[in-house]
Order: structure tokens, then sequence, then C-alpha cells
């Protein structure tokens, strides 16, 4: 047991953090990888089972069409080289949340391999690269539930067979922080690509840790050990903290690290070794017979690529080029494909960008999460929008203003010319309708307008506050200064 | 390769088979006499690379995504030793709480 | 002349059923029946508009394969009382053409065996001699063939589990081209090996029974698409122009000479026909039974870890997990099949998988190309003897390896997938004797072809 708090930090600076990541990822399929059992989430326990994923005897796998299309978008949106051929391979362990008695998953002539992910620039201007060392199909497991009753385990098989993707990375990351850029990026892409819900929280996004530490400079890789338990991104660098910490202290004390598995408690905010037998495991992996090899034609793979959306880092550089907004708000705008998408349909309308970000990142994001739903189903389009704005910069209502009118387009989803007309909220700047209140308040006024028309310039904030106040909030604050700069110039 | 006792406990316990002493000597004799006949094996030339796939394999057909999922004639209750509320039920995993799936060998 | 309705018929069948000591104290080949529901779905066969082409034929089931209303064991205790809620494609397929099941017969424990002997429910008896085997591991399916209570009846191979008890028994047995016919119900020993097979009385019986459950099945991805001929047809075809291979390596110097003077009186019969015979060479032949007994048991030791207790079958008791796990597979599985998974569990595991599962797969597919040259050569069909000798004794063979040689000219079908069928030649002091042609993969008819025509030769001589 280590806590952060245990080891100098400067103990753990001579060292270098080595991880490698590997992500499981649930293909957002209607049907499960080898049978037709729906993937719907919450159902009551066992009910989305069959004969095949209950793996009653004498049943067989038959691969979905579908989780191959998604695993091939995921393997070219992350530049892998998709093999034309590819093998399933048995997984053979005991587990009661696993029927078979084995998991069949890909093992030697995987699916796809050799991609990379892009998480950021180093200091001399060039890509941070990750690799990826190979992205394969396989089946997910079904659940336990240990404390449902006293004394034994529940199985539910209703998540048995839901096709998964495994995505391995080189071990490439250099510090926790790198480790969770990559996961970050990594889910945004799959994200944009909509190949599965990559919820964390949920279990369709899933992270296990190989961790190793080294001395500066030096090119071998340490021991490393695996580790697992993680429900959350920052979740994941905290036990990378935590582990190579504790590696760091043992190095440093001339122990050898021993390769083993870690479990990261993220309550008590420490890693501890789990305890498995001495013996390492041997899946004893071979071909499954049941499943020929699965074989996918080079044109539908070059279709495939084609078709993938605009990927999340071209996006980034096309806004920061197009729309020259700063790097910081490229970022918000392009979290999700969605709402990018409004952004920029916004500008369309509304060739301001600046201000069209402003609102988005501002009173669109505030209302979307205030109301929880999505910027798909957000009442107010960017048309609408986009009159809004026009309206502001045309002066005919103030900015306040317009805020308020926005709150009610979301509301009632009325247009913005509408709202503002009914609610008094447009700016009044007929110079007559002006001019007499400025009268007006000349008359209630007389020493403040006798004493601004004598040259007091600095008055006129005051009496452009009693305008406003006189015209109900609803005079064009420029055109009474306007006005009044006029009526100055008189006598 | 001749097999020996602990050879024999070790793919036992990975087999999920309890033998006793008695059996444990028996297949130890049992199977390296069956595996002396499989090293004539070794002298075979074989094409390296190939053969690591079943014979004859036309590519694999891929189903659509789509039910509806195979019917169960009979409910689980039919057929599971032990269910509850639509759990199946198991004996209480001594290590949950420390050990992940895939280390429970 | 019209057929007998399907209630006489199954009325019929279990009638000699009776009268031949089927069951427990008797044969023991019928492990499972259930009179009043055969005859009800007899009654169904008979009210629909079109009986089908079996018109209410019986038929029995191997126990390893899976049946809606009688048990599927596989001949073990982890399986007691177990009753399949699907049917297998194969059985679909039958009683859609009018067949009905009369019952399950009793085979080796999850096929695991060449007698019959290693049933959890005690041996099956040989119905010419019953004090002997009647061949394994689909024993049971062939006695009932023998014995008359079904024309027709359902097996299945992996090492020749349906031809060596047809020659053993004195009937017909086909194993179809691996790929032919849905493994969709039939409970996996050796996914690359298995297939459903078919015992018949006569050579038509197999030929109409292997022609309806042929054909792919979406649910079995290694099931094949291709035409399925009407092998029946195949009984129109003269044996003259036919070119048989006889292999030299399944007629060696260690075979009684007798088994070989039957083989080669079928072959006389041919030629005498115009059918030509070629001396041929599978030179790899002798690798068969090492090759085997490391791919079969391996790839059997995956398939049976899914007998765990945990959602069916019989779950023994035990203080956690793993003690179930232990107990339940213990006290379920019976020797041979313990045997088998730690063979299969052996030669997987990681430092062996190279020189053993790797290397067998590697010298599979040199045993494949011997008959790929050897058809490519313009042989249609190869014939040998199906097995060493006739039926031995119950209790005979208590060597596991010993017993494993009586696969020893099946196996080779299997490891290539090509089809392969067993008839009986004659007989050797009163014991059945059987003869196998093999051909090309998808090639039945050509099997069929020359079955037809030997059976048509050799007439009665085939039972003397």
């Amino acid at each position: 047991m280590t806590t952060t708090r245990d080891v100098a930090s400067d103990v753990a600076e001579r060292y270098e953090m080595v991880v490698g990541l590997e992500v499981h990822v649930q293909l957002r399929t209607i049907t499960k990888a080898f049978c037709c059992c729906s993937t719907s989430f919450g159902a009551a326990p066992n009910v989305n089972t069959c004969p095949v994923c209950l793996a009653l005897p004498g049943t067989l796998p038959v691969l979905n069409e579908q989780a191959v299309l998604l695993a091939v978008r995921a393997a070219q949106a992350l530049e892998c080289t998709v093999n034309e051929e590819s093998l399933f391979a048995r997984k053979n362990y005991f587990y009661p949340d696993l029927p078979k008695g084995y998991q069949i998953s890909q093992f030697d002539r995987p699916l796809a391999e050799h991609g990379r992910l892009v998480i950021g620039t180093r200091s001399d201007g060039s890509p941070a690269v990750v690799g990826i060392t190979r992205l394969h199909m396989e089946e997910d497991a079904g659940k336990s539930v240990h404390d449902r009753f006293p004394g034994v385990s529940a199985i539910d098989l209703n998540r048995a067979g839901v096709p998964l993707i495994e995505i391995v990375s080189e071990p490439d990351m250099r510090s926790a922080s790198e480790a969770g850029t990559y996961l970050r990026r990594l889910r945004q892409i799959l994200e944009y690509i909509d190949v599965s819900d990559v919820n964390m929280e949920e279990g369709s996004l899933r992270v296990d840790a190989n961790v190793s530490a080294r001395p500066h400079g030096e090119t071998r890789l340490g021991t490393k050990t695996e580790v697992k338990n993680m429900n959350s991104f920052s979740g994941v660098e905290r036990a990378l903290e935590a582990e190579f910490r504790r590696q760091c202290a043992m190095l440093d004390r001339g122990e050898r690290v021993a390769q083993m598995t870690m479990l990261w408690d993220a309550t008590r905010g420490e890693v501890r070794p789990a305890r498995s037998k001495e013996q390492s495991h041997d899946y004893r992996y071979f071909p499954e017979p049941d499943l020929p090899p699965l074989r996918v034609r080079l044109e539908w793979i070059a279709r495939v690529r084609a078709d993938l959306p605009e990927l999340p880092q071209a996006k980034r550089e096309r806004f920061s080029r197009e729309f020259g907004l700063a790097a910081a708000d490229v970022e918000v705008l392009t979290a999700a494909a969605p709402l990018a998408d409004y952004f920029e349909r916004l500008v369309a309308a509304h060739p301001d960008a600046k201000t069209s970000a402003n609102w988005v990142m501002g009173e669109v994001l505030a209302a979307l999460n205030a109301s929880g739903g999505s910027i798909a189903d957000f009442p107010v389009h960017p048309a609408a929008l986009a009159r809004l704005l026009d309206l502001v910069r045309d002066g005919a209502v103030s900015h306040s203003a317009a805020k308020r009118i926005f709150e009610i387009m979301v509301r009632s989803g009325d247009p913005a010319d509408v709202i503002a007309s009914r609610e008094g909220l447009l700016q009044v700047r007929d110079a007559d309708e002006l001019g007499r209140w400025v009268d007006e308040v000349f008359a209630e006024h007389p020493v403040e307008a006798q004493r601004f028309k004598s040259g007091e310039r600095k008055l006129q904030g005051v009496l452009v506050g009693f305008v406003m106040k006189r015209s109900g909030g609803r005079a064009d604050p420029k055109r009474v200064n306007q006005l009044l700069a006029e009526r100055a110039g008189g006598g | 390769m001749a097999v020996t006792r602990d050879d024999v406990a070790h793919i036992a316990a990975l087999a999920r088979l309890a033998l006793d002493e008695a059996q444990t000597t028996r297949m130890v004799t049992e199977l390296n006499a069956i595996l002396v006949h499989m090293d004539v094996l070794q002298q075979v030339n074989t094409p390296g690379g190939a053969g690591d796939g079943p014979t004859g394999q036309a590519s694999m057909p891929l189903r659509r995504d789509a039910g509806p999922p195979l019917a169960l004639a009979r409910p689980l209750e039919s057929f599971a030793p032990s269910l509850r509320d639509g759990f199946f039920l198991v004996p209480r995993l001594a290590t949950h709480e420390d050990v992940a799936p895939e280390d429970l060998e | 002349m019209t057929v007998p309705s399907a209630v006489a018929q199954v009325t019929r069948s279990f009638q000699r059923m009776s009268d031949v000591r089927a069951g427990a104290n008797g044969l023991n080949c019928i492990l499972w029946t259930d009179r009043e529901a055969a005859l009800a779905d007899a009654r169904a066969v008979d009210a629909r508009a079109d009986r089908g082409p079996l018109a209410g034929m019986p038929f029995a089931v191997k126990d390893n394969i899976a049946t809606l209303d009688l048990p599927t064991t596989c001949g073990s205790r982890i399986l007691e009382g177990y009753v399949s809620p699907y049917e297998a494609t194969v059985i679909t397929r039958l009683r859609e053409a009018g067949g009905v099941v009369i019952g399950k017969t009793n085979c080796d424990e999850f096929a695991m065996g060449s007698s019959t002997e290693y049933s959890a429910w005690g041996p099956a008896r040989n119905p010419v001699d019953c004090s002997r085997v009647p061949g394994g591991s689909s024993g049971g399916s062939a006695a009932a063939v023998a014995a008359g209570i079904v024309r027709m009846a359902l097996g299945s191979e992996t090492g020749g589990s349906v031809r060596q008890p047809a020659a053993y028994c004195g009937v017909v047995g086909v194993k179809p081209t691996y790929g032919r016919v849905s493994r969709y119900g039939l409970v996996a020993f050796a996914s690359s090996l298995d297939q459903v097979g078919v015992f018949g009385v006569a050579v038509q019986d197999a030929a109409i029974a292997t022609e309806l459950i042929a054909g792919r099945d979406a649910r079995d991805a290694t099931s094949v698409e291709h035409a399925v001929p009407r092998y029946r047809d195949a009984a129109d075809r003269p044996l003259a122009g036919l070119v048989i291979g006889r292999p030299r390596e399944y007629f060696p110097p260690t075979l009684d000479s007798r088994v070989a003077a039957l083989c080669d009186r079928a072959l006389d019969a041919m030629r005498a026909e115009g059918a030509e015979v070629r001396d041929v060479s599978l030179p790899h032949t002798s690798l068969a039974i090492p090759v085997y007994y490391i791919i079969a048991p391996a790839e059997a030791s995956s398939n049976l870890a899914r007998f765990d207790g945990v959602r069916y079958g019989a779950r023994a008791a035990g203080e956690g997990l793993r003690a179930m796990y232990e107990h339940t597979r213990s006290r379920g599985f019976g020797p041979e099949v313990t045997r088998r998974i730690l063979l299969g569990t052996y030669v997987l595991s990681a430092g062996y998988y190279d020189a053993y599962y790797r290397k067998a797969q590697q010298v599979r597919t040199l045993i494949a190309e011997d008959f790929t040259s050897v058809f490519a050569s313009g042989v249609h069909v190869l014939f040998t003897p199906t097995a060493p000798t006739p039926a031995f004794p119950l209790g005979a063979k208590s060597d596991p390896y010993e017993m494993y040689l009586n696969d020893i000219f099946t196996a080779t079908a299997n490891l290539a997938g090509v089809p392969g069928m067993s008839l009986p030649v004659g007989r050797l002091d009163g014991l059945p004797v059987g003869g196998q042609f093999m051909a090309p993969h998808f090639d039945e008819f050509a099997m069929f072809r020359a079955a037809f025509g030997l059976e048509r030769a050799l007439g009665a001589e085939a039972h003397a």
C-alpha cells in the first residue's frame, strides 16, 4: 500500500514514467457480436439472452457485420492498417460471467495494427504521437454482482457477447497527464465517428494501464505492472502517479519491481496488489475453429475511410484557420461534433466568428447544461440565434436585452423579433422619440441640463441614465449619447 | 517431453478438474504413454507458418445487425441449477473484492 | 402402394424396441424415449396435407444432438436430466420433412470413444453379437438401425464415430464433407472435425437423409453454401467409368488378411461392373492418429469448459466457486473425457502450443494434401477397410491408445474434411466387416454412386 505522500517528489523526479494503455470500447450495435440478442442497456437480468450467448451445448457464433464496420471505422480513424484477413481466437479461462469458458477474441492476425494518435505538440513543434500497436475485436463478458444476495454472487449475462474493440497503445506516454490527454482524445475521436457511447461511468469504455519506471536517459524499459479498476480519466491519472511513485521508491532502494497486477482504490487513493496465484495466466490461445477467417476487401476498407467524418484534429486546425479563434475556444467548440456543427451553421448565418463563439460557449452551453439536453434537440436553431445576433449587431436590442430574449427563445421557441417586440425590448432609436425623452429629462432636471449645456460633458453619463430610466430601458444608449452630444453643442 | 506430476497438477487446475493422488499418478502414466506417440510429428517437415487455422476455409459469412433473437422454448428456470430474481447464482467469489476476473485462474 | 401412416410406423418402432430389449437391460442402445410424445408427433404428421419426403418415418438421434423434448445428456452425468430449450437444425429439417424422433441413442461420453463403453449410462451392445461392442462413439444409433428399430438414425463423427460403428454393426454410415451439414445443435467435441452423420439400413436410406439435412445454415458459420444434389439419384449411375483408388497405406501387412480379403472381394465385384481400380498412395496416413489425438482433445478441452454447473446441467456443491467448478466437473466427467481434457489442455498450454497443437495443424495440411493430390490425378473415390477388425468384445480394450487405434482408417477423412461412408462388405466369423469410400470435398454424389454400385454388386454377400 502506498500513498502519494509517502515518497519524496525528488525521488520520482529521477525517473521517467513509461505508460501504455489498453482501452476496451463497446461498439454501438443493435445486436450482440455473435448472436441476435439486443444490446440495449438496463434490461432485467438475463432477459437479453439466447442459446448462443448462454453457451448452451451445441450453439455456435455468427459475427455481426455492423460490428466489423464500426471496428474498421475506428481503426481507420486511428490511422491503423486494416488487415484484409484476420483471425478470431479463443482466450480460455474460467469465470462465471464468461459462459463458454472462453472469450472469442483475436490474437495472431488482429483486425488492425500500426496506428497513431496525436496528443499534442512537443516543445520543438513536432507532434507528440502515441503509437497504436493494434485494434482487435472481441466479445464482452457478463456482469457479476456480489452484494445483492448474501453468500452468493449473482450473474447477469445481458452484457455477455456485446461487441468490443480493444485498442492497445505503444508504451509511448511519459506522464500521467499524457495518458489523460491520450484518453480524452481517443474518446473524442470515437465519439466523432459514432461507434460507441464511450462512457466510462456506464462501462462502454474501460481502461487498463501498464506502467514502468526507468532512470532518465535509460532506453531499456523497466518491468511493468498492470493497473486496473480505474473508473474515470482522472482516476487513471491518479493511479498512474501512485503506482509510478511506488515503483520509483522501490528502484531507489535497489529493489526489483515485480511484474504483477495492481488495483486502484479510488476511495483510499492508493494502489494495492491484486491477490492472484503465483503462476501467470495461461489463456491457451488457439484459432477459433467455429469462425473461418474474416476477410474484408481493400475497396471496402477504402470506402469506410472515405466515409469518415472530419476528425477532431482536422476540425481543430480548420476552425483555427477559418475562424481565427484562440486555441482554447477552438477546443471548447470542437469538443463534440454536433456542437461544432451548430457553431458553423451559426457563423454561416451571422459571419462574426468571435461573437458567435462567445454566444455558443456562453449562453448556449449554459442553457444545455441547465436542461441536460443535447445540442441536437436544442430548441434554438442556429438560424434563429443568428437573427438575434443580427439584432444586437444592428443595435435593435441591447446586449442585456438579447440575453433575456435568448432565455425566452429557449423556453418558447419563438423567433427573436417577435419576442423583442412583444416584451418591449426593442431599443428605441427614433430621433423624435428619443428627443422627446431628452426634453422631458431636461425639464425634470433643469440644473443638470443647464450645466451640461454649458459644457460640463461629464454629466452626459448621468443624463443618459435618466433618459434610460425615463424610457424604461428601451432607449438605445448609443443613440442617446449621440443626441446629447449634439445638444451639448447647442446652447 | 515428459509430463511430470507438477504438470498434471497444473493442467488439472487450469481445467478445473480435481484429481486425487491416485488419479494424478495414473494420469502421469497415461498422458506420457499417449504423448510418446506424438513425438513422431517432430520429424515431419512442415512448411513454416502454414496451418494455423482449420483447413479448406472459405471466408467468414457475416450476419445483419438485426433481431429477432433465437428463442428459448422453455424459460431459464427449466434448466438453471440456481436462479433468483432472474440472476444465475454461484457461490460467492472468495476474493472478488481484490481480484479482477482474469486473475482468478 | 401407399406408405404406412406415421402412427403405424412409430408404433412398429416401439414394438421392435420392446422385442429386442433396446433399453438398459438389453442392448442399451436407446437411452431416452417417450412413446406418447412420439405418437403425438406422428399424428401431427399424418394430419398434414403433405407428409413430406419422409412421410412419417421414425428415426433415432444420438444423445449429443439437441432435441426439444427428449433429454440431451451426451452420455454424461454432467448433463443428467438436461432437456435442451432449442433444437438442432438437422432435427428441424428432418421433422419438417415428415420424420418423427423416437428416441435418443447411447454414445461414448461427449462422443469421445470408439466403443460406446465410455457412456455414463452403461455400454451399448452390438445386436449382431451382444457380448461385443457396437463401436463408437455413435454405437447406440448404429445398433438401433442394425436391430431394426429404425431405418435411419443420426450420429456424429469427429474421428470415425459413424463409419466405424456402421462397420461393426453391419449397416451403412455416412460422414458428409466438413461444412456440408449444420453443426448448430450438435454438442461440440472438436469443432474443426465434428459433423453430423447418418446411419441407414441401406444406402438409399442414408442418401435420402443426407440430402435432407445437408445445406448451408445461417446459424453455423462453418457450414458452406453449396448446392445439394439429389443423392438418391446416384443409384441410377452405373459403376462403369468410376475410377476407384486403393491406397496402400490402408492395406498394411499388419492388417488382418481376412479383412483385406473382404475389401478386395468388394473391389473385384466393382471391377466386374466396369469400375477401374488403381493402386494409390496417401503417404501421411500413419500420422493421422497422433495429429488427431492432439487436435481433437485440444479443441475438446475448450469446448467442454462451458460445463461448469453455472447455467445448466448438474452442479455439485462446493465451498466457494473454485470448489464448485472442480467438484461439478470431476464428478460429472468420466475417465476418458477427463483424460482428453487434460491432454488437450496440456498441448495448448504455454510452452507446448507450438510443438504440439501448431505442429499438428501443419501436419494436418499435409494429410489433406494427400487427398487433394490423389483426387486430382483422376481418381473419383477411394476404397479402404473401415476398421482394422470387426467388433471386439466388451471390456477387451483397456489401454487408451490401443482404443484410439480403432480410428486409424477413419480419422484421415475428418482431418482432411472429405466425405466418407461405410457399408457392409461381408462377415468374419459372423461379425460384420465394413468397407469405406472417401470422395473429394462436396462430392458425396460420387461416393453414393460408388456405394449404390457396390451394394448392387455384392447383393446378399455383403451380409455373408
